[in-house]
């Protein structure tokens, strides 16, 4: 667990960069600090690995005060990923991941060893261990650079902006992965983004900071999209929250009618085909099983050409349709209870 | 051509082995000396500029004027070596203090950001990440200082130890034109014999930095 109790950091100069921050971001989570530039998000990052000292307060880690320990062998301790990477240009990928370990003492061959096995697990195939930095992609790059803070498997890990440098193709594949690889590993994750998607997607908890370093609102993803604090985590959360919120519903519940209950859906063999319409027959573009969200439950019934969503079970056989109007009723009964 | 040299070989090579040494320990003297000055002038912002404009001025000072002057202030005899290599070195610090400054500068922040978030402490970092990194900037300032020395030794001859450079003397005082010839020939050679040696080096241990 990583607390902050009342931190407060002023430049010299006078800008207030955080403002009294008080917060708690869960062992084995992935907490995201996001919001605007100017509003301290990376300051507080970087006061956990004592890249910055605060001018108030205190940082703890499982309740230890960051200030009383050394400062080198307090980072080894901890993961940190920034963007672009910033690999070391002079040593290979395989060296670049040894870092840590190797700071820590450990030999070259435990340590390269170790870092083999890591570029697989970050999705890097091993004929890239010999290459330098200046030969890779920037999403390569970018695993590179989680390869190298997961190196000495610390319990704690720092994100600075890891995704905002490459392409949203290459950032999607990577959040997918990365969302993977925390499962698996369970770190506590401290990211630092201006992109409330982002935040959204990957955090398990937001804390939203607005300009001046003052913590506006911290809670899940849900909470933040159901139940803003005020106007300004409303409108940084977007206007389409109601939507988005509905990522976070599980469509198990959603009232189904049997399929043959309507004249539109053509099936083969049980599977889902295509819509009769007035000017012809249309692919079915998608279907939803009991696992997906209620966001594509509504976006099928939407995008269908007869406001139908169906159901398929793991066999891909249809058990289920909905119409649009009932779900809309769904959702209301919803909200209300 | 080939007569004088058959029958001066003695006196060629020896000119040639004495301006190889003025020209090379100078430079391994002010290499030493240059790294830590320019690391000065990274570590402590505010001296890059004096650094910069001492180091100007250093190396605008005419040669000659430093090799007949250095004996005064060094108080060694006007025939000693001693005042060769001295001066040689202040303009080998000259030049490459700052390139070691300015190849440390150039070394991209986030590198060394990320460096001290893994944990390195601030001289394992200058080893092990800042200076290999600035290599190739500090190694093309090595490039310049090793041929400016091999071609100012030459001037040493106009007090009496200059090592090639005492042939073109010889030559003007019996106005003979072979050792003038030889004593250019060898010179041009030794510097590219030098510098190609540098840009060996710099490919064996900047491999990176063809990537």
């Amino acid at each position: 667990m990583i607390t902050f109790e009342d931190v407060v950091k002023i430049y010299p100069g006078g800008g207030t960069a955080v403002d009294h921050l008080s917060m708690e971001l869960p062992t084995g989570k992935m907490t995201v600090l996001v919001g605007p530039s100017g509003c301290g998000k990376t300051t507080s990052l970087r006061m956990i690995n004592r890249m910055v000292e605060p001018t108030s307060g205190r940082v703890l880690i499982d309740g230890q005060d960051v200030s009383g320990q050394d400062e080198a062998l307090l980072r080894r301790g901890i993961g940190y990923v920034i963007q672009h990477a910033g690999l070391f240009p002079h040593r290979t990928v395989l060296d670049n991941v040894a870092t840590v370990p190797m700071l820590l003492g450990k030999t070259r061959r435990e340590a390269r060893t170790a870092s083999l096995e890591l570029l697989e697990r970050v999705g890097l195939p091993t004929e890239f261990a010999k290459r330098y930095p200046a030969q890779l992609s920037g999403g390569q790059q970018q695993r590179v650079g989680v390869a190298r803070a997961l190196a000495a498997d610390p319990p704690v890990m720092l994100m600075d902006e890891p995704f905002s440098a490459v392409d949203p193709v290459v950032r999607a594949q990577l959040h997918t992965e990365f969302l993977r690889l925390q499962q698996d590993l369970g770190k506590t994750i401290a990211m630092v983004t201006h992109d409330i998607d982002e935040a959204i997607k990957l955090g398990d908890y937001v804390a939203i900071l607005r300009q001046g370093g003052v913590l506006a609102q911290f809670g899940t993803p849900q909470e933040l999209l159901d139940a803003p604090a005020d106007e300004f985590v409303a409108s940084f959360v977007g206007r389409d929250r109601g939507l988005r919120s509905l990522s976070f519903d599980s469509a198990a519940d959603v009232p189904v009618v049997p399929p043959a209950s309507s004249a539109d859906l053509i099936l083969e063999g049980g599977r889902p085909i295509a819509w009769r319409t007035a000017s012809g027959d249309r692919a079915i573009a998608g279907t939803f099983t009991k696992a997906d969200s209620l966001r594509i439950v509504t976006d099928l019934a939407i995008s269908s050409p007869v406001g139908i969503a169906v159901r398929v079970d793991d066999n891909g056989v249809c058990d289920g349709i909905v119409r649009h109007h009932d779900l809309v009723d769904y959702l209301m009964e919803r909200r209300a209870s | 051509m080939i007569q004088y040299l058959q029958n001066n070989s003695d006196t060629v090579l020896a000119a040639l082995r004495q301006h190889l040494y003025l020209a090379l320990v100078p430079v391994l003297l002010g290499f030493v000396i240059a790294l830590p000055v320019g690391y000065l002038g990274v570590r402590f912002p505010w001296l890059y500029h004096p650094l910069v404009n001492v180091c100007g001025v250093l190396y605008s000072i005419p040669s000659l004027a430093l090799f007949v002057f250095l004996p005064v202030v060094l108080g060694t005899k006007i025939l000693s070596p001693l005042n060769i290599i001295v001066a040689l070195t202040i303009y080998t610090v000259a030049l490459l203090a700052r390139t070691v400054a300015d190849g440390l500068r150039s070394v991209d922040k986030l590198v060394n950001e990320a460096a001290t978030a893994m944990g390195y402490r601030r001289t394992r970092r200058l080893i092990d990440v800042e200076l290999p990194v600035a290599l190739p900037v500090i190694l093309a300032g090595l490039r310049v200082a090793t041929v400016a020395n091999i071609s100012l030794v030459s001037v040493g001859a106009l007090i009496g130890i200059g090592g090639l450079g005492q042939l073109f003397t010889r030559g003007f005082q019996l106005f003979y034109l072979e050792p003038i010839i030889v004593g250019i020939v060898l010179s041009v050679l030794l510097a590219a014999v030098a510098d190609l040696i540098i840009v060996l080096i710099q490919r064996a241990v900047t491999p990176w930095a063809r990537a």
